[in-house]
């Protein structure tokens, strides 16, 4: 068991280093240069533009050669420092995630469980009832075939802009400032709502659709009849295939968790909602790329935890995990 | 009179019609008879055996009836059939191996099937571990998973979890067929000690091995094409078979001390004929090499001798 999980430990601190290093090379491949964006914000005189570049190049150690740029990257990630924004020039980048991470949580924690959860439940009960399955089922196909931008601009459109019962978008009112009041709460409960649902929604027919196709694979699964000619009553037979079926969507559930530090990029970006997602899309206008790799960092490794604990879990609920390592064949 | 068939149809409904697998087949198994079924792969044996525990959904009782110590089985009706299953009808399946549930301990497993039926586990487990015993298994597989088990050790414990409570019928399905030569041969003795010890009443072995009924089957069913072809005890079927199918298919078994090297193994030229549209008359006559014109009407199953017999117009 000692030997499975440092051997597994190992391969995530591998693919952390690769993962890190590709994550600092990739902003410094798109073109155009940052600098001057930054630059381009203020009126400036040609001469005075010159000097500004050329300091805030040294500030930003722009100018040093790339392998030095690159320790410089490590050691400084090291020390829990991830470097200076452009974008939101000067919070430190550490900062301005930390601003949208809350909004994203809020966002993606309770609509990734929340439809996991419903999902499951309900295409389970389709899996065994005719009636439900032939409405659920195409449903849940049209839901999860949905593109989020579509059905967000839907949502926006007809309970927004028509309606008028939701704001249609911010992560709260711009009218307010941040205090911990009803009013200010209910604002944010209100910019909430909609993206919520758009994440669910789509979430949900994902969901559904993967648990009954499992749960129909699982009783027809040989156990199953087994378990039918021993006389044994469906409900027993349909919860050991609930139970087994149920393995494959937990890995699926912790793999879209790790996931949810990255955001939901369209949906927050049709709703303007201050998430990691409409983060990432400020730093790649203002070619930001110490925001982009503090983020992209942020989802690795969100990712690789979440991965770790996927591996802890299905050694705890599945068996034949569990057996495979005593044996020493994993 | 343990067992009696009679007449049962049985059929897969397809897009293009029902298949008949079984059609009109009668026979009777007798208080602590062990019948061996035989045939080639889609003669309808493992439909037959199976149609006695778990009409599938996919299959539908057409007609006949099968009486089980003189009390119908309600074969079409699926709840009311669990009234029989694993307390009066049992089913050793072919997938043995993948018959437990993998994520269940087998003790746990079992206590859950059993306490499904309305029994409590504390008042059959020292039953079940004297049994599991007595076929060679520590007590404590109770306590493992699936997948610790070996082949054939997942095979003794099915085996010991379907006779648990002393069936009167034990359908066995291709149970050696996924088993090296000697565990066969452990496994076709079980067979014979679960009769001889009383835990079951009579008992099925489906299987396309005729070796494997030569040592533990007191009568042979010989089907072909879903119908019943030749029923005798088996020394007769194996000695002095009377339906040309039975004879190619004794002919096909590889003898001791032949070298088939310079001696060519028989087998039976051709294929059976499809059961969407079976041909009128004797269904073998295709392959046989006795067919003449008489066959061109469906032969009756004709009792030549006591206890022997046999549909064939050339047998008699």
């Amino acid at each position: 068991m000692r030997r499975y999980f440092a051997r597994k430990l190992l391969t995530y601190f591998l693919t952390f280093f690769v993962a890190v290093t590709l994550d600092w090379g990739i902003p410094r491949l798109m073109p155009g240069d940052p600098i001057a964006g930054l630059l381009s914000k203020f009126q400036l005189q040609p001469s005075s533009y010159a000097v500004l570049h050329s300091s805030y190049t040294r500030a930003f150690n722009l100018g040093e050669p790339l392998w030095r740029q690159y320790l410089d990257f490590w050691r400084a990630l090291l020390h829990g420092s991830l470097g200076t924004s452009i974008y939101a020039y000067p919070d430190p980048v550490t900062t301005v995630i930390r601003h949208a991470v809350v909004f994203t949580l809020a966002l993606l924690l309770p609509a990734t469980v929340l439809s996991y959860l419903a999902g499951n439940k309900v295409g389970a009960i389709a899996a065994r009832r005719k009636l439900l399955d032939d409405t659920v089922l195409p449903f849940s196909y049209v839901l999860t075939a949905t593109p989020y931008q579509w059905l967000a601009l839907l949502l926006a459109f007809v309970l927004a802009s028509v309606a008028h019962v939701f704001p249609i978008s911010g992560g709260f009112s711009y009218s307010l400032v941040p205090t911990l009041s009803w009013a200010f709460l209910w604002s944010l409960l209100t910019h909430w709502f909609l993206p919520f649902v758009t994440l669910f929604l789509v979430g949900f027919g994902g969901w559904a659709i993967g648990m009954r196709n499992l749960i129909i694979y699982e009783l027809d699964a040989d156990y199953a009849h087994f378990l039918e000619s021993l006389g044994a009553p469906r409900r027993l037979v349909r919860k050991y295939a609930y139970k087994n079926a149920r393995l494959p969507q937990l890995t699926g559930l912790a793999l879209s968790l790790g996931t949810i530090v990255g955001g939901a990029v369209v949906t927050e970006i049709v709703f303007n909602y201050p998430g990691i997602g409409w983060l990432v899309l400020q730093a790649i206008n203002s070619e930001d790329f110490f925001l982009l790799q503090g983020i992209f960092l942020f989802i690795i490794v969100g990712v690789l935890l979440a991965n770790f604990v996927v591996d802890v879990v299905y050694v705890l609920v599945d068996p034949r995990t569990r057996i495979g390592l005593q044996e020493g064949t994993r | 009179m343990s067992l009696d068939v009679q007449n049962l149809v049985v059929a897969y409904r397809t897009l293009r019609g029902d298949v008949r697998a079984v059609d009109d087949v009668s026979f009777s198994v007798a208080d602590g008879e062990i019948m061996g079924l035989a045939g080639e792969s889609g003669c309808g044996k493992s439909t037959l055996g199976n149609s006695l525990v778990r009409l599938d959904r996919t299959m539908r009782c057409l007609g006949g009836r099968a009486l089980l110590d003189g009390t119908e089985l309600p074969l079409s009706d699926w709840d009311a059939m669990d009234d029989f299953r694993f307390k009066k009808v049992s089913l050793v399946p072919q997938y043995s191996m993948s018959a437990l549930n993998p994520t269940r301990r087998i003790g746990k497993m079992i206590s859950e099937v059993v306490r499904s039926r309305k029994i409590r586990y504390k008042d059959v487990l020292p039953e079940l571990e004297r049994r599991l015993r007595l076929v060679g298994l520590p007590t404590d597989v109770l306590a493992k998973y699936p997948i610790e088990l070996s082949g054939g050790m997942k095979q003794r414990v099915v085996m010991v979890l379907t006779t648990l409570l002393d069936p009167s019928l034990l359908v066995a399905d291709e149970v050696t067929s996924a088993l090296d030569v000697s565990t066969q041969r452990a496994v076709g003795g079980m067979l014979v000690e679960l009769r001889d010890m009383g835990i079951v009443t009579s008992t099925i072995v489906i299987t396309h091995d005729l070796s494997v009924l030569v040592q533990v089957a007191d009568s042979v069913v010989v089907m072909y094409a879903g119908k019943l072809v030749e029923r005798a005890p088996t020394a007769t079927v194996v000695d002095a078979p009377r339906h040309p199918y039975t004879k190619l298919l004794i002919a096909s078994l590889p003898e001791v001390g032949v070298r088939y090297a310079e001696h060519v193994l028989a087998g039976i030229p051709g294929h059976p004929p499809s059961l969407l549209d079976p041909p009128k008359g004797c269904r073998f006559a295709d392959r046989c090499p006795l067919a003449s014109a008489e066959c061109a009407v469906e032969p009756p199953l004709v009792e030549l001798e006591s206890g022997h017999f046999v549909a064939c117009w050339k047998a008699s």
